[in-house]
């Protein structure tokens, strides 16, 4: 491995894993739920993402068997996953402030009419 | 026959393709047995998926693919300063994103690259007014911010999808 | 300089992953509480793959992969459930 290509695995990983600590850095300290989803959604997923793609450059140069792809589908599916759970997230904590059940139990099943579901 | 055996083209290349980086396609018999994978899972998945409108320009689509990266990158930049940063400079907010676009699948497209950029998480897409719903991290100018996300994301995807 | 590299990473994640606890134990709500465990396992996913390149083993990819997608199938079963009070449809 040359000198350049162990530099910018060196630097992907630390600042991928940079990255991971910020975000959940956000995740520890901003005051409300809705800005707490900002830094995982964005911040770990590009650290993770940095991580991986370090990972893809370690591998292709170390094996003799050629590139490494396969750190590409879990880098691929993170990304589109994170959308969707910050989405998710944000729409079961609304739900819970419009109900107003911010700490208790979840929704009962009955508040639905028989047959929504 | 074509369409019978593949429904779904784009679908089914994505399945081929992840199937082959996930494999690292090392050989003939890994790569026959991804085609077959790429013809029976469309075929048995064919129910549950929405109609994306038909790609237009999928050259435009890769150049927007380069764009968003980088605006990951910057939009990241700027949401780690934010958290380190003194918290009391934020102004958080909820903002409405009027939309142009009809369709459910763009729409949540949109969402999703909403979600990944600019410190803004999209949090509901409603299908009877059509209005994107934005929780931002730091908009001291709302108006601005609906502006950002129209002019740069809304547009280049009702130009690469025809809706 | 990788391992050098790669030691201040473990560091980091090590510190992220407190960080997702200390949010995970405090909540205040379920919400919270659901954000942090889907946090902690998308760090421990960073945490497999920097330990394979360490050990200089591809064996954990397998389970870096599987972990985010059961994270994700998790997470999602978790907002389902705080939405309808029920997880299947």
């Amino acid at each position: 491995m040359s000198t350049a290509t162990e530099f910018i695995i060196s630097a992907l990983i630390v600042l991928g894993a940079l990255f991971v600590l910020l975000g959940s850095v956000g995740l520890a300290r901003l005051p409300d739920f809705f800005m707490r989803l900002h830094g995982p959604t964005k911040a770990t997923t590009m650290g993770v993402g940095a991580t991986l793609l370090a990972s893809a450059i370690y591998f292709s140069v170390q094996d003799s068997e050629g590139v490494s792809l396969h750190e590409l589908a879990p880098l691929f599916f993170l990304f589109i996953t994170a959308p969707v759970t910050a989405h998710l997230l944000a729409k079961a904590a609304l739900h819970r402030k419009s109900s107003g059940r911010s700490s208790g139990q979840p929704a009962p099943a009955s508040e639905h009419p028989p047959g929504q579901h | 026959m074509m369409r019978a055996l593949l429904p779904m083209p784009r679908v089914s290349l994505m399945v081929f393709v992840l199937w082959a980086v996930i494999t690292n396609a090392a050989s003939l018999g890994l790569l026959v047995l991804g085609a077959l994978l790429a013809i029976v899972i469309p075929l048995l998945s064919r129910d549950f998926w929405p109609d994306p409108p038909p790609l237009l320009h999928p050259w435009r689509g890769l150049r927007f693919l380069g764009l968003f990266a980088l605006d990951i990158v910057t939009a990241n930049w700027r949401v780690a300063r934010q958290i380190v940063g003194p918290l009391h400079r934020l102004s958080p907010a909820f903002v409405e994103v009027p939309l142009d676009l009809r369709d459910p699948f763009i729409a949540t497209l949109l969402g999703s690259v909403v979600s990944l950029t600019p410190g803004t998480v999209s949090i509901h897409v409603d299908q009877q007014r059509w209005v994107l719903l934005v929780h931002a991290l730091d908009a001291p100018d709302p108006q601005a911010l609906i502006g950002e996300i129209k002019e740069r994301y809304e547009r280049a995807l009702k130009e690469i999808f025809a809706c | 300089m990788l391992n050098a590299a790669i030691e201040i990473a473990f560091v980091l994640i090590a510190a992220a992953l407190a960080l997702n606890i200390y949010r995970l134990l405090v909540g205040p709500d379920t919400t919270d509480r659901i954000l942090a465990l889907d946090t902690l396992g998308i760090n421990s996913i960073a945490l497999l793959v920097l330990y394979g390149i360490s050990s200089n083993s591809t064996a954990y990819f397998e389970v870096a992969l599987l972990l985010a997608l059961l994270g994700f199938v998790g997470t999602v079963a978790l907002c389902k459930y705080l939405l309808r009070g029920d997880i299947s449809e």
